[in-house]
């Protein structure tokens, strides 16, 4: 008999019970994690990988929640044995956890140090100056500079990556044998997602900490997994040692995780670049500037914040040219400016050879006809009370020579044909939909008034990869067929490689490298670009082999 | 902070020289004090006597004038029912009203915080079926209705309670009881809606995933991050009590600023009514920046927002 795993999850089953009955989230999950190693459970959304980790914790709710069956067991003993404060002792101290989205998991009236004091004071471990000078010491060990300084400031002035660190240091501020992470780099910039990443694998080595990390990105867990477990519709599908399961995968669904991505070369066979002769330049944009004026108090001075700084670029019919950064890098300024959304402060920018700042309301209505945008969110970008005809035939209302009202049906059928939707699905509303068909509708949207160019602005960024992948292709088919021009804005250099064909590299406003896709991937000029390039994270049998973890 | 209070302060100032020009105005559009003041069957002359030595005869953009010069003097005029200077009679049945309504809207506070956050902390149990069901019916049931079924039960039935008037701490009771029960309602709904989104919210998650102790939880995480929204209703209804409960007060005829304030319209008496609304128009301004730094008390955002 072989001594008990330190955590071990048996045959977990939950269910969620809403009026239309109950949703099985998990079925039948068993895994085990070991002291200093690091299990990846790998799924895309709602494949119930979150689930699992919130019942470790305890932190499902029942109801909704209805825990069928499973066993939970810490260090040999029953979790469920365990009465109600035995349970909230060891959540903390033994078993901890970090989230996705740090602003909003962080309490916004209470200064950090409070809530990182709270954790020695909820366990009884220190309370009033000496938790304070723990916190502080914590800060330090997670990388906050000047913790002395900062640790009565509140989460909202802390940047993303800050926010990250600080709750990780709430979770390992007990020094726990378990870090459960749930998508803890998903709302971050890649530069900094590898800096967190890399802070949890130095954490693992000081304290030996075991970690249960729980993600979408395939790289992210390539870079930390020891072990991996595959989830698709509350079940393990594949299961295994990282390297095995990366480079060998057995199961159809990991197969088809693996070639979704966008940066695997040689995987993808398929060129999707534009092969369509590229015509005559459509839009022109000329020395492009935006001030935003920040703060407008009375007594205060108001300062300015350049986000966008003397942007030049054209775009031919049939062509796509991507725009990549990180946040706060003006990409999506370029997009609201563009389309007039917000004013511009300088430059012009030529539509075929009007200059779109200068045009009145009657050509402004012109333009934006020809000029369409998908945006990121297709949960908010899109009325939940209308029908997907309502939403599709919306333009038609606007620019009432497009298309005259009995031929409206026919053709929305028709354009919910061409972004591979099924006729009578213009008569439900969006939420009968998945992410990736709500952005499909977007673009349906888009084309109903037959546009010239769309701006895309992060409009895969919200949905799985493999779907990801499906909207892509679906964008570069309809630009081959419709000779359609797309401005595709993204944070995910990857992800535009087989798509657009030029890049505009932005930074702080500024260009700093813009070329044709082929030489950026090949000989990138600029350092900040092949920060970006390298920021994607190398799997963990490929990285220098400095960190060995314990025998299990 | 200082120039957040010198701006408020000068939008109130506006707010409240328009609102005077408007209550100036309004009353004498109620009649003329002389028929009220003087014997049914005064002459005609003693009518124009009274109103001359009173200045009505004047025209009323110069009556206007010598009101705002008297204002700018601190000179509110002459209460006519009572003889006395208008100032003087509302500042002295005012802290009878502020001192009701201070002590209604604390205990409907405390109240409605425990029993609201109880109740969101165990959505759908019986204390919280009890709680909804009890505010709801508070905050429904008209405050006059409730005062007379109180005066029937206790004074006039049981003799334990005295009907009207003031003096000893009996006297209190019933008053406090009746202008409690309505913001008690109300604030217990508001906050068990708060209190179940913010025990939802992500910041509770990982206050359990802290292992934080359950009452933790719901009176430091959630209780702050929900208290905004009570505050802005509660302030609300703080300033409609201090404005005077005019029902209550005259049920119980409670001498503070709502009865004086009916008692100056029903005897045209304009000076008095001038200086009541002044009053009330004061108070609730004080009222709002108190509740504006609250705000930035209670929410770090709010406060470096305006730096």
């Amino acid at each position: 008999m072989t001594a008990p795993h330190l955590l071990e999850v048996q045959d977990l089953t939950v269910d969620f019970l809403s009026l239309g009955g109950a949703f099985r989230a998990t079925n039948g999950v068993s895994f085990h994690v070991d002291a200093g190693e690091t299990l990846v459970i790998l799924g895309e959304s709602g494949s119930g990988k979150s689930v699992s980790a919130s019942a470790i914790m305890g932190l499902i709710d029942t109801p909704p929640g209805d825990i069928c069956s499973g066993t939970i067991t810490y260090r040999g003993k029953n979790l469920d044995d365990c009465g109600i404060e035995e349970r909230r002792d060891l959540n903390g101290k033994k078993i901890a956890m970090i989230f996705q989205d740090p602003l909003s998991h962080l309490n916004p009236v209470y200064p950090i140090g409070w809530q990182l004091a709270e954790v020695f004071s909820a366990h009884g471990v220190a309370a009033g100056a000496e938790a304070r000078a723990k916190a502080i010491e914590i800060l330090g060990r997670v990388g906050i500079p000047e913790p002395e300084k900062r640790i009565d400031q509140y989460p909202h002035q802390f940047s993303g990556g800050q926010r990250q660190r600080i709750m990780i240091g709430m979770a390992i501020a007990l020094r726990p044998e378990i870090l459960i992470a749930d998508e803890p780099t998903t709302a971050l910039d890649v530069s900094v997602q590898a800096q967190i990443l890399d802070l949890l694998k130095k954490l693992q080595a000081e304290d030996g900490l075991a970690i249960i990390m729980i993600t979408h990105d395939l790289e992210v867990a390539a870079s930390m997994a020891d072990r991996v477990i595959v989830m698709n519709s509350g079940r393990i599908v594949e299961e295994g040692q990282a390297r095995a399961v990366f480079e060998n995968p057995q199961h159809s669904y990991t197969r088809t995780l693996i070639n979704a991505l966008p940066h695997a070369d040689g995987v993808d066979g398929s060129d999707r670049r534009s092969t369509a002769v590229i015509g005559a330049p459509i839009l022109e944009v000329r020395n492009l500037d935006k001030y935003y004026g920040i703060s407008s108090g009375i007594f205060t001075k108001s300062t300015q914040l350049h986000a966008v700084k003397d942007l030049s670029f054209t775009v031919a019919k049939g062509e796509t040219i991507g725009i990549v950064g990180e946040s706060g890098s003006g990409k999506s300024t370029v997009a609201r400016v563009l389309l007039r959304l917000n004013d511009v402060s300088n430059g012009e920018a030529l539509f075929h050879g009007r200059d779109i700042f200068k045009m009145d309301a009657k050509e402004l209505l012109g333009f934006r006809r020809k000029v369409q945008m998908v945006f990121q969110d297709p949960y908010s970008s899109m009325n939940p009370r209308m029908t997907i005809f309502d939403i599709v035939s919306e333009p038609w209302r606007i620019h009432k020579d497009i298309l005259d009202k009995p031929r409206w049906r026919d053709r929305v059928v028709e354009l919910l044909g061409l972004v591979g939707l099924k006729p009578e699905h213009a008569d439900r509303y969006p939420h009968q939909f998945s992410g990736g068909q709500r952005q499909r509708i977007a673009i349906a949207r888009a084309l109903a008034c037959d546009p010239e160019l769309i701006v895309c602005d992060e409009a895969v960024s919200a949905l799985d990869v493999s779907v990801q992948v499906q909207v892509i292709d679906l964008l570069a088919q309809l630009r081959d067929r419709l000779g359609l021009a797309y401005i595709f804005i993204t944070h995910d250099l990857p992800i535009v490689r087989h798509f657009a064909d030029r890049i505009i590299v932005m930074k702080n406003g500024a260009i700093v490298e813009h070329a044709r896709t082929e030489e950026i991937f090949r000989n990138p000029q600029h350092a900040y670009t092949r920060q970006l390039m390298n920021a994607t994270p190398r799997p963990k049998w490929e990285a220098a082999p400095s960190i060995v973890p314990l025998p299990a | 902070m200082f120039s957040f209070i010198l701006r408020r302060s000068v939008q109130s100032l506006i707010a409240v020289i328009g609102l005077l020009v408007l209550v100036f105005f309004l009353s004498r559009l109620t009649g003329d004090p002389a028929y009220l003041y003087l014997p049914l069957d005064s002459s005609e002359a003693q009518r124009q006597a009274f109103s001359e030595a009173n200045g009505f005869n004047d025209p009323i953009y110069v009556q206007f004038g010598r009101y705002l010069l008297g204002v700018a003097n601190l000179d509110f005029g002459t209460a006519l029912s009572r003889n006395r200077p208008a100032m003087d009679v509302a500042l002295q049945a005012f802290p009878q009203t502020l001192k009701l309504a201070v002590i209604a809207m604390s205990l409907a506070l405390a109240f409605a915080v425990i029993v609201g956050s109880l109740a969101a902390a165990k959505p759908d149990s019986l204390f919280d079926r009890i709680a909804s069901t009890a505010s709801l019916a508070g905050a429904s049931a008209p405050d006059f209705w409730v005062a007379i079924v109180a005066i029937l039960i206790f004074s006039v039935g049981l003799g334990i309670l005295p009907t009207s008037g003031t003096g000893t701490p009996l006297h209190w009771i019933m008053p406090v009881f009746v202008l409690t029960l309505r913001p008690f309602g109300l604030l217990v709904q508001v906050v068990r809606g708060t209190m179940i989104s913010a025990l939802a919210s992500p910041y509770v998650k990982t206050a359990r995933a802290k292992g934080v102790q359950r009452s933790q939880i719901i009176f430091r995480h959630a209780l702050r991050n929900s208290l905004l929204p009570v505050i802005t209703v509660a302030g609300d209804l703080a300033a409609s009590l201090v404005n005077g409960a005019v029902v209550v007060e005259s049920i119980f005829g409670w001498p503070g600023i709502g009865k004086l304030m009916i008692d100056a319209i029903v005897r045209r008496d304009f000076a008095l009514i001038q200086a009541t609304v002044l009053i009330t128009a004061i108070a609730i301004f004080v009222l709002n920046i108190l509740i504006d730094l609250l705000y930035a008390r209670l929410d770090p955002r709010i406060r470096f927002q305006s730096k």
